[in-house]
């Protein structure tokens, strides 16, 4: 076997190609679940959700072509706004508080010292665990009355709010929330982290620069990708926020936390709307999209590529 | 020259001020932990409390004697056992979908040359920026109309054909294979798909756990997909459920029957990050780092 295997005829005949015929074929047979995955679950539905933003469709009767008819009602329609309102405002705020509190403790965590990676753990412990359950969780610390939180402020003297039941607090209490689960924020943030060679901050040192400006002219260039990484992530996720809003308050009180991506599901499956939902769909989509676009752009002026390092370096 | 050596006091020497750094930094962390912990702290407190001990002003802190049948009755008063045998159904046959699906997949995007195989990686990659709702009325409709709904193929058949992240995790750690252990299992007259299934699936073991943690995670956590999909009572998931406990009179305006409820349910998240915490930790330092 062997032997006649190594007696094969060198790389330039027509077996070759053959050869490379057939690693393509098995290449597009180990790639097929993808490349089905990706036109079934992703590209096609895309697609159809575009088609579908232009119809009329109730589920019972066939999908009726109204044009733009959609996305005009969405345009005179209050409640939309309001969930633009609501997803943008808790984007603005929740987003950046995260990388600022992420980072933070990550500066922190990667502080080598005993039992750090206990401290790890426990701030990561939350993301581990987020879902219904924790929703429901916070809706008891929320209580007005009774909850922890208000019972706690009741310690320093201050009276909280009605957190859940109140238009104004209703939005801040869920971004409390989620900044409980900064965690995985956290410790992306300390990958990055760990990986800046420890000889700039020794050499930082040497020339004098204290912690502060080893922060602002080390940590923060080096670590700028990850920190764009999570932006873009956070926006991501910050606009399809769902769960919580579904369980903690049920877009109200009077829609004060009425998020895109509820506004979308009352649609669909409350309504049964599917062409306006395909259409709110399809917003959030180009939203996404020009936020995304708008912050690789500007990561050129921000973000602090290795290969430039290196470039400067040679 | 007899010049005095000048030593400063110890909390100004190098020593002394990585002391104190060290013991600031770990007050601030032990403060924040504490916030982090005390909602699970105030979740088993109220769960172990007594119906009239649940609604005081001030609380109760820690109830005595704690009344552990509440976890008994949270559990027996609603079909929890079904709730629970769904949720394994789901995740188990997700998490073997994705791991297998995934690792196909990344061994044709790592090693095989075929035309057009990076441009369908970048594809691939790019769902990663697509936010899900765009999607789903067209995903939904399409398993409506194959009569899906209410059933857990919806649920079960996507983790079937791979996943971006995950696939774009395994690939680069199968480039990091040396090609020549592959090369030598050719010599030895074996396929590609024997390669794939003999050599570097055990080699990839660790990332594959890594895979398996998260998927566990994000697929017994998921809300949305089964509130959709799912309608009918004996359906329903563990975290589906939950969330009609609110609304339940056999539990919902019991809250201490609801947190020992919440409290259970938290248990096999809890109990797998600690026993895998080092997967957790390894899936977000490769997420970070390469992102």
């Amino acid at each position: 076997m062997i032997e006649s295997n190594r007696a094969a005829p060198p790389a330039t005949s027509p077996r070759r190609r053959s050869v490379r015929q057939r690693e393509a074929l098995h290449g597009y047979v180990f790639m097929a679940p993808a490349i089905l995955g990706l036109l079934l679950f992703t590209l096609g539905p895309v697609i159809a959700s575009l088609a579908l933003s232009f119809t009329d469709y109730g589920l019972l009767t066939d999908p009726e072509w109204v044009g733009l008819e959609n996305y005009r009602d969405m345009i005179g329609e209050e409640l939309f706004w309001q969930a633009l309102r609501v997803s943008t405002t808790y984007s603005l705020v929740s987003v950046p508080l995260g990388l600022v509190a992420g980072l933070g403790l990550a500066v922190l965590l990667n502080r080598r010292m005993r039992g750090v990676t206990l401290f790890r753990s426990i701030y990561y412990l939350p993301t581990v665990i987020s879902g219904v359950g924790v929703a429901m969780l916070w809706r008891w610390l929320f209580n007005a009355e009774f909850g922890i939180i208000n019972v706690l402020l009741g310690f320093i003297g201050i009276e909280g709010p009605a957190w859940l039941t109140n238009e104004r607090w209703a939005l801040p209490a869920l971004i409390i929330t989620s900044l409980w689960g900064v965690g995985s924020t956290t410790l992306i943030f300390l990958a990055g982290l760990q990986g800046i060679p420890g000889e700039l901050y020794e050499a930082a040192e040497m020339d004098g620069a204290g912690q502060l400006r080893q922060f602002r002219h080390i940590t923060l260039p080096l670590i700028s990708h990850v920190t764009f990484f999570n932006l873009v992530l956070g926006i991501i996720g910050a606009l399809q926020v769902f769960t919580d809003a579904f369980v903690i308050t049920r877009g109200g009180p009077n829609h004060a936390t009425l998020f895109l991506a509820l506004y979308l599901y009352n649609h669909a499956f409350k309504y049964l709307n599917m062409g306006y939902a395909a259409a709110i769909a399809w917003v959030m989509f180009i939203i996404v999209m020009l936020l995304t676009l708008l912050v690789f752009r500007s990561s050129a002026l921000w973000v602090f590529y290795e290969q430039e390092r290196q470039g400067k370096n040679a | 020259m007899t010049t005095q050596r000048f030593r400063p006091p110890w909390w100004r020497s190098r020593r002394g001020q990585d002391a104190l750094t060290t013991a600031a930094v770990r007050l601030v962390l032990s403060a924040g932990a504490v916030i982090i912990l005390l909602p699970f702290f105030w979740m088993i407190s109220t769960s172990l409390k007594q119906p009239a001990e649940v609604y005081l002003s001030p609380p109760i802190w820690i109830p005595s004697p704690p009344q552990f049948e509440n976890y008994v009755t949270a559990l027996t008063r609603v079909r929890f056992h079904i709730y629970a045998l769904n949720t394994a159904i789901i995740v188990s046959t997700v998490m073997l979908g994705t791991m297998l699906s995934c690792s196909f997949a990344a061994y044709g995007f790592a090693r095989l040359r075929a035309p057009g195989r990076d441009l369908i990686f970048m594809l691939v990659l790019a769902t990663l920026m697509l936010p899900g709702a765009v999607t789903l009325v067209p995903t939904y409709l399409m398993f409506n109309a194959i009569g899906w709904i209410n059933t857990f193929l919806p649920l079960i058949v996507p983790a079937y054909f791979g996943s971006a992240f995950f696939i774009f995790m395994l690939r680069q750690f199968y480039l990091t294979i040396p090609v020549e252990l592959e090369e030598a299992a050719r010599i030895d007259g074996a396929g590609v798909y024997r390669i794939w299934w003999s050599i570097i699936v055990p080699l990839s073991r660790p990332v594959l756990a890594t895979v398996a943690v998260f998927t566990f995670v994000g697929t017994y956590n998921d809300f949305f997909n089964p509130l959709i999909y799912l309608s009918r009572d004996e359906q329903r998931t563990i975290a589906v459920a939950l969330s009609y406990f609110s609304g339940s009179p056999r539990i919902g305006p019991q809250m201490h029957l609801m947190m020992a409820a919440v409290a259970a349910s938290i248990v096999p998240p809890m109990v797998l990050f600690l026993g895998a915490q080092r997967y957790f930790v390894r899936g977000i330092v490769l997420s970070g780092i390469k992102g």
